[in-house]
C-alpha cells in the first residue's frame, strides 16, 4: 500500500512518456492524481502495516502530510490540461511525466521512516522538478533552473552531510547504529550531544535551502518567477512541505533528546529572519510572480517560527502547512491565468485585470486576503494559534515582531495586488473568455481555505493534534 | 586501518590547496580526479577486512569521480570551447588564505566533537570539513559554470570522507551519497548539451544574472 503511493504516480509518469496523444497525456496527470488521492484516503482510514523493516511507514506526521500533498496535487492536476491546451506549441511529454514522478517522490519523503531513504526522496524530487521549471526553454528559465539545481544541490549535499553527522551522533553515542527514525527517537537521550548539535545546524542549513528559508532563499524568486504557474503551486505547496517534513523529523529528534531548546532558538531566528527578508522584498515589488515567491519565503518563515515556539504554536504551524499549500494554489493558478492573458509579469503592464479577467482577478484578490491571514480564512486561525503560542511561551518580543512583520507584508503585497486587480486600465478593455478548468481548481483551493477558517473538522483536528504531539515528543 | 590512511587524507588536504591556487581549468579538473583516486584508496584502507561492499564503493568512487566526470568535464571544455583560465572573482592568493583559515577552523571545530572507535584522533573529520569548505569557496568565488561544477564535486568529496567512517555501520547512507554524483553528471550534461553556451554565448555563470531584484 505505502509503496503504491510512491510507485503509482511514477508508473503513470512512465505511461505519459509513451502515450502519443498530447491531449490524452495531459489528462493522465489528473487521472494519476485521482488514483493517488483515492489511495491516500485508503491509507489514512485503514493504516497499512510498515514495509521493508519499517523503512516505509505511516506515522502520525505522515498521516497528516500525505493527504496534504496528495490533495494539493489533485487540485493542481486539474489545472494542467487547460494550462497545456492554452500552450499547444510546447512539448508536454517530459512535463507530464516529471510532474507525475514528482508526486511520487514527494510521497516517498512523507512515508519514509529512514534517514537515508528520506534524503533520497528529497534528492529525486529536486531532480524531477528541474525539467518542469525549464518548460518554456527561454534563457531566463535556463538561468532559473541552473540556480535551482546548483543551490538546491548544495542544500541537498549539506543535508546528506548533516545526516552523516546525525549517524555519527548515534555511533559515538555508543549504541546500535540504526537510522530508522523510530530508533533514533527512542535512543535520542543517548545520542552524542556535540554531534547532534552540529548535525542539527547542518541539517537546518541543508533542508532550509530546500524549504527556502532566508538567507538560503535566493533561488526561490527566480524559480517561482520562471516556472509554469502550476509547477510554482506544486513547488510552493508540495515540495516545500516535503522539506519541512524532513526538518520536523529532526526537530522531533532534538526534542526527544532533551535538546529542544537549542533547536528551537535556531528555528525562531531563521523564521523571523525569513519573514523579515520577505517583507523587505515585497515592498515595491514590480513582478507579481516574484512577489509570490517572497510570500512563500514568508510563510515558510511563519511555519518554522511556529515550530520554534512550540506548544500551541506547533499545532498552528502544522495547520498553517495545510492552509499555505492550498492558499498558494489559489495565487499561483490565478497568476498563471493573468500571465497568459497579459503576456507580462510586471505590474507596469498588468493592471485593472478585474475588467478583463473578472473571475481570475477576483480569485487572485481573495487569495491575497487569504494568504495574508485575514479572517475568515484558515490562515488567520493558524497564524492566531502561532501568536497565542508565542505569548503563552512568554516570547513577547518574538510575538510582537512577528505581528509587525506580517502587517508589513500585508501592506507591501496589498499594494501590488490591488494595482493588478483594480488599477488603471485602458479604455477599450473587453471582458475575455476564461475556460472553466483554469478557474475551478483555484476556486476549490480558496473554498477549502475558507472552510478551514470557519470549521476544522474533528478528524482533521485529531490528525493535527497527533502530529503536533509527535513532533513535540519529550524525552 | 592501514598506514596509508592518514597520508592519503593529507594528500586530499594538499589537493584542496592546489585547487584554490591553480589558475588553469584543466589542472583544477585534474586535481579533483586525483582526489577521487585518493577517496577510492581511502575506502579500501579504512577497513581491516575487505568486503564486497567496500570494494564496490571504492571502485564506484574511482570510476565516477576520477574517470567519468573528469572526462565529461574535459569533453565539455573542448566542445563548448571554454577558455582555459579559472577566472576567479577574488584573487588566487586570497582564495588560498581563506582556504587555509578554513582548514584551521576545521581542525579546531573537529576537536570539539568526540570521536570514538578506530578513527579516534584521526584526520577524518578535519579533512572532511576542510574539503567541504574548499568546495564552498570554489563554488562561490569562481565565475564559470564549469568551475562551479568542480567546486560542487570537491564539496561532495568532503562529504564522502566523513561517510568513510560510517561505512561499516551504515553502508546504505554512504551508497545513497553516490546519487549526488548523478547531479554532477546532469550539470555537465547541461553544459555539453550546449544550452548554457548557446543561450549566453559563454559558460560564464556571471552571464546568468538576468534574474535579480
Amino acid at each position: 500500500m505505502l509503496l503504491a503511493l510512491v510507485l503509482l504516480p511514477i508508473a503513470m509518469g512512465a505511461v505519459a512518456l509513451v502515450v502519443p496523444s498530447a491531449r490524452v497525456r495531459a489528462w493522465l496527470v489528473p487521472i494519476g492524481a485521482v488514483l493517488h488521492a483515492a489511495l491516500t484516503v485508503a491509507v489514512v482510514i485503514w493504516p497499512p502495516p510498515p514495509m521493508f523493516d519499517r523503512w516505509l511507514a505511516l506515522g502520525p506526521l505522515g498521516r497528516l502530510i500525505v493527504p496534504i500533498l496528495s490533495g494539493q496535487f489533485l487540485v493542481c492536476a486539474f489545472y494542467v490540461p487547460a494550462y497545456l491546451a492554452a500552450r499547444p506549441e510546447r512539448p508536454t511529454r517530459v512535463f507530464c511525466a516529471c510532474l507525475l514522478a514528482l508526486s511520487g517522490t514527494m510521497s516517498l519523503v512523507a512515508v519514509s521512516h529512514h534517514l537515508g531513504l528520506m534524503w533520497v526522496g528529497i534528492e529525486t524530487s529536486t531532480l524531477a522538478s528541474a525539467p518542469l521549471i525549464y518548460f518554456y526553454r527561454t534563457p531566463r528559465s535556463l538561468e532559473a533552473v541552473w540556480k535551482y539545481l546548483l543551490i538546491g544541490s548544495v542544500g541537498i549535499a549539506f543535508a546528506l552531510y548533516g545526516s552523516f553527522f546525525l549517524a555519527s551522533s548515534a555511533l559515538h553515542g555508543g549504541h546500535e547504529s540504526s537510522l530508522l527514525f523510530e530508533d533514533l527517537v527512542r535512543n535520542a537521550p543517548h545520542l552524542s550531544k556535540p554531534w547532534l548539535h552540529a548535525a542539527f545546524v547542518i541539517l537546518l542549513v541543508g533542508y532550509g535551502t530546500k524549504i527556502g528559508l532566508a538567507p538560503m532563499h535566493t533561488w526561490k524568486p527566480d524559480v517561482y518567477g520562471e516556472a509554469p504557474a502550476v509547477v510554482g503551486a506544486v513547488l510552493a505547496g508540495g515540495v516545500a512541505t516535503c522539506a519541512l517534513t524532513a526538518l520536523m523529523r529532526f526537530v522531533q529528534i532534538c526534542n526527544a533528546a532533551g535538546d529542544g531548546e537549542f533547536a528551537r532558538s535556531l528555528l525562531i531566528v531563521f523564521g523571523l529572519l525569513s519573514i523579515g527578508v520577505a517583507a523587505a522584498f515585497m515592498i515595491r515589488q514590480r513582478d507579481y510572480k516574484r512577489m509570490l515567491a517572497y510570500s512563500s519565503v514568508e510563510h515558510m518563515g511563519i511555519i518554522v517560527f511556529g515550530l520554534g515556539v512550540g506548544g500551541l504554536a506547533t499545532y498552528g504551524a502544522l495547520l498553517h502547512i495545510l492552509n499555505n499549500s492550498f492558499g498558494k494554489g489559489v495565487l499561483f493558478m490565478t497568476t498563471g491565468n493573468l500571465h497568459r492573458g497579459y503576456g507580462s509579469r510586471l505590474t507596469a503592464d498588468v493592471s485593472g485585470a478585474l475588467h478583463r479577467f473578472p473571475a481570475s482577478a477576483a480569485l487572485f484578490l481573495a487569495g491575497f486576503f487569504a494568504i495574508t491571514g485575514s479572517p475568515p480564512f484558515g490562515l488567520f486561525l493558524s497564524e492566531l494559534a502561532i501568536v497565542r503560542g508565542a505569548f503563552a511561551a512568554g516570547n513577547y518580543v518574538g510575538a510582537v515582531l512577528f505581528l509587525a512583520l506580517l502587517a508589513t507584508v500585508f501592506i507591501g503585497m496589498g499594494a501590488v495586488v490591488i494595482r493588478v486587480v483594480q488599477g488603471p486600465r485602458a479604455a477599450d478593455v473587453k471582458r475575455e473568455r476564461e475556460p472553466l478548468l483554469t478557474i475551478l481548481p483555484a476556486a476549490c483551493c480558496l473554498a477549502l481555505v475558507l472552510v478551514l477558517g470557519i470549521y476544522v473538522p474533528p478528524w482533521l483536528d485529531a490528525l493535527l493534534r497527533d502530529a503536533a504531539a509527535f513532533v513535540e515528543m519529550q524525552p | 586501518m592501514s598506514s596509508l590512511f592518514e597520508p592519503l587524507l593529507v594528500t586530499v588536504l594538499l589537493v584542496n590547496m592546489f585547487v584554490l591556487g591553480a589558475s588553469r581549468l584543466r589542472s583544477v579538473i585534474g586535481a579533483s580526479a586525483v582526489q577521487g583516486v585518493c577517496l577510492g584508496i581511502l575506502a579500501v584502507t579504512a577497513h581491516g577486512e575487505l568486503s564486497f561492499e567496500v570494494i564496490g564503493i571504492a571502485l564506484a568512487a574511482v570510476a565516477i569521480k576520477a574517470v567519468v566526470i573528469p572526462r565529461l568535464l574535459y569533453k565539455a571544455m573542448r566542445d563548448v570551447a571554454i577558455v582555459r583560465d579559472v577566472e576567479p572573482l577574488i584573487g588566487l592568493i586570497p582564495s588560498l588564505v581563506i582556504g587555509a583559515l578554513g582548514t584551521v577552523f576545521a581542525v579546531v571545530f573537529s576537536g570539539t566533537l568526540p570521536f570514538a572507535g578506530v578513527h579516534e584522533g584521526s584526520l577524518v573529520l578535519p579533512s572532511s570539513f576542510a574539503t567541504v569548505l574548499t568546495g564552498c569557496i570554489v563554488l562561490t568565488t569562481r565565475r564559470k559554470a564549469i568551475t562551479q561544477v568542480v567546486g560542487y564535486l570537491i564539496l561532495e568529496n568532503g562529504i564522502f570522507i566523513l561517510g568513510l567512517s560510517l561505512l561499516d555501520a551504515m553502508p546504505f547512507l554512504v551508497e545513497a551519497g553516490v546519487l549526488l554524483d548523478l547531479v554532477v553528471g546532469i550539470f555537465v550534461m547541461a553544459i555539453i548539451l550546449n544550452h548554457v553556451s548557446r543561450e549566453f554565448a559563454s559558460t560564464d555563470a556571471a552571464e546568468l544574472a538576468e534574474l535579480k531584484e
